[in-house]
This record gives structure tokens, C-alpha cells and sequence, in this order.
């Protein structure tokens, strides 16, 4: 799926995270969060597959992580590629 | 007996919130009851039903009944509820605004049909309408009467008072028709009634005193809105210690009379007959799902031997 427009989706409570969207050339994820140093890569490898699942290939994806587990990354990062990419 | 299921406590847990979700497994209420409509703001319809879906794939290991409210069917959102929440197994849904037999119905129809692309056992989703205006009320007979798939019918005083145009008071005395007629329905329809929620988180004394009344007209649940409401309702619902002993009693005395040939004897200068062998059943039934009896007591033990 291609990402047309800019979209976000999530919350900025805790155990939940924001996912912003926006149209590009390339893909580049950019991920902040609360546990960086111990989950950066799993939260990392989490949203590729959601991505690569989508078939997302290009677009600027930013992530800010309060806590989530895998379900809600999964969930809100969905949410956010159906809201980028509806007409 | 088969299918005796203790719904005393019925928890609302908002569907958008993360951190509510995942204490899903720790709270120690009968069911839950994942809320799509009132506690999610409209921009985040879609949100919600993907994370309450997601969430509800992740927790496997379940262990307690998992109800889901979805938006009124006549609203954009409560087809799309449906379709996103109902391959993640929810036990069944609240449909709010149960207002005619023919709203259920309809659930019923979409439940078959998801039920038929999903391949899983026809009637596996069950319903809780929610009895919620003077219409719903009004029609309770109906509702109870309109699909196998109900288990209880819940009676929901915020909307109901709402659409009497009244305010709703601590004592409840203007919801005593209401809930008796829900009581009526469900009564008669054999399957149990649950009452509504009680809002105010800080008091719990008059929480106690509601959910009294309730279980003495004859509810066997309450919904709630806070798991500390949890053990406060759980305590009302529990047979205390002398109606379980009497109970057992009971059953004693009328194995007793038929021993000798009869369906009445006394007991402590009492008459027990067939109507209070069943009443002491039901007590000692849910005192056996509360732990309190070790033992289930059989149709036997209730009814005598043919």
C-alpha cells in the first residue's frame, strides 16, 4: 500500500504509543522512546514487519513509544497506514 | 445446569486505552464487557477496534468471559465493529440500545453470517442486549424472546433515565418499574438479568446498597465501571454462610419426606415443599460456583426420583 497522506494514530498515554505518517521517496523509520536502549530493535523489527505485511515500501515513518507491547504497535500502526492510505 | 455461568460481576473496559486492556487478565471479575461505543471518541472509532482486536488475538490464555459493546447497528461504525472484532473470539456483544426484538434479530443474522466465514460453531457469539430506554423496556418480553443467543438481558439506567427526561437518584426509586420489568422478561425467558452500572467510583456504600436491592429483586449481576467495585458487588452476590447451612438443610429434609412417601415436611417449624426445594437449589448452586459447597447438587436431590 502506498502511503498518499499525511495520517497519525495512537495516543500519548502510557502503554500506548503515536505513529505519524507521511508521504516520501524513500522509507525511513525514526523511533523515540521511554525504552529505547532495551527494546529499540524488537519495537524496531515489530514495525517492518507491520510495514512489509502492508506492503508499505516508501514514506517517512515516525514512532513515539511510551510503553507499548506488541499488540498495540501492531494495532496502532495499522490504524495509522489505513488512515495514510485511504482515498 | 448445564451452562451455569456466575455473572455477578460484568466490568466496562474503555477499548482505546492500552493500559486498560492489558490488566484485562489480572482483574478478577466474572466478565468484561471491552467498550467501542461510549468511551471512544468518535475520531477514534477505528482505532479502537483494531487495538481491541489485536489485543484480543494476544491473549490466548483467557480467563474470564470476554464480552465486546459495539456501536449501534444504525450508526456508520457497528457493522465495522463487528467485522474487525469477531475473528479475534470475543464470547459474545453488548448491543447497546436494544430498543425492539427486530435490532436483535438483526444482530443475530450479521453473528450467522460472520459465523459461517469464519467456520466456527453457529450460536458461538453470544448476546447482551442492552435494555436502556422507556422502548427497550417496554419492549423486554420481546427482546428476551428474540434470539437463542441471549443469556441475559441487561438493564441500562444512564440512557434509560435519559430518555424519561429524569434525573437518576440515590435511592432509584424511579427505576423500580424498569428493573422489574427487564426482572419479568428474563424471569420468564429463563435466562439471568444484570443490572446497570452505578457511577459514582468514591462511594462505595451506596454501591453496596444498590447492588442490595438489585439481588433482592432477583439480579444476578451488576455491571461496573472501576475494578475496585469489583469486591463490593462480589460480597452482595455471595450466599452468606447460614442460608447455605439452611439450604443444605432443606435438602436434607425433603429427602427425608420422601423417604417417607411425601413432598412436605417441616423443618424448624417451617413448611418446605417443592417451591423452597428449588430456592435452596439455586442457593446452593451458586454457593458451589463461589466454592462454598464442595459438592453440585444433582436434578435428583431437587426434584426426587421419577
Amino acid at each position: 500500500m502506498k502511503i498518499v497522506k499525511k495520517a497519525q494514530a495512537g495516543t500519548m498515554q502510557s502503554s500506548d504509543l503515536m505513529v505519524f505518517l507521511e508521504p516520501a521517496e524513500t522509507l525511513n523509520v525514526t523511533i523515540e522512546s521511554t525504552v529505547l536502549k532495551q527494546f529499540g530493535a524488537l519495537i524496531r523489527a515489530k514495525v517492518d514487519e507491520v510495514l512489509a505485511k502492508h506492503g508499505v515500501e516508501a514514506g517517512e515513518v515516525r514512532i513515539t513509544d511510551r510503553g507499548a507491547l506488541d499488540y498495540a504497535i501492531e494495532a496502532r500502526l495499522e490504524t495509522a497506514i489505513m488512515r495514510a492510505t485511504e482515498g | 445446569m448445564a451452562g451455569f455461568k456466575l455473572r455477578r460481576s460484568l466490568l466496562y473496559v474503555p477499548g482505546n486505552m492500552p493500559s486498560m486492556l492489558q490488566n484485562i487478565p489480572i482483574f478478577n471479575c466474572d466478565s468484561v464487557i471491552i467498550d467501542l461505543e461510549d468511551a471512544v471518541p468518535l475520531s477514534e472509532k477505528d482505532a479502537a477496534r483494531h487495538l481491541v482486536k489485536r489485543f484480543l488475538m494476544n491473549y490466548t490464555d483467557r480467563n474470564k468471559e470476554l464480552l465486546v459493546r459495539i456501536n449501534p447497528l444504525d450508526t456508520k461504525w457497528g457493522y465495522e465493529d463487528l467485522k474487525v472484532v469477531l475473528p479475534a473470539m470475543p464470547d459474545g456483544i453488548r448491543l447497546p440500545k436494544a430498543d425492539t426484538p427486530e435490532i436483535v434479530e438483526r444482530l443475530d443474522t450479521l453473528l450467522t453470517e460472520f459465523e459461517e466465514e469464519l467456520e466456527v460453531e453457529i450460536g458461538r457469539f453470544g448476546i447482551l442486549p442492552s435494555l436502556e430506554s422507556a422502548l427497550g423496556v417496554i419492549n423486554a418480553v420481546g427482546i428476551a424472546n428474540s434470539s437463542e443467543r441471549i443469556f441475559a438481558l441487561a438493564f441500562g439506567a444512564e440512557d434509560y433515565t435519559a430518555s424519561m427526561e429524569i434525573e437518576r437518584s440515590r435511592g432509584g426509586e424511579e427505576l423500580f418499574n424498569a428493573r422489574t420489568r427487564v426482572l419479568w422478561a428474563a424471569k420468564a425467558k429463563g435466562i439471568q438479568a444484570v443490572d446497570t452500572i452505578f457511577a459514582d467510583v468514591s462511594d462505595m456504600e451506596g454501591l453496596r446498597a444498590e447492588t442490595e436491592l438489585a439481588k433482592r429483586l432477583g439480579y444476578t449481576g451488576k455491571c461496573l465501571v472501576n475494578p475496585r467495585q469489583i469486591e463490593v458487588v462480589h460480597d452482595v452476590f455471595a450466599p452468606k454462610q447460614h442460608e447455605v447451612e439452611y439450604a443444605l438443610q432443606v435438602i436434607e429434609a425433603i429427602q427425608r419426606a420422601r423417604q417417607l412417601g411425601t413432598g412436605v415436611i417441616a423443618l424448624g417449624g417451617k413448611m418446605v415443599d417443592a417451591p423452597v426445594v428449588k430456592r435452596a437449589a439455586r442457593v446452593l448452586r451458586t454457593a458451589y460456583a463461589h466454592g462454598m459447597v464442595d459438592t453440585l447438587i444433582d436434578e435428583e436431590a431437587i426434584h426426587g426420583a421419577q
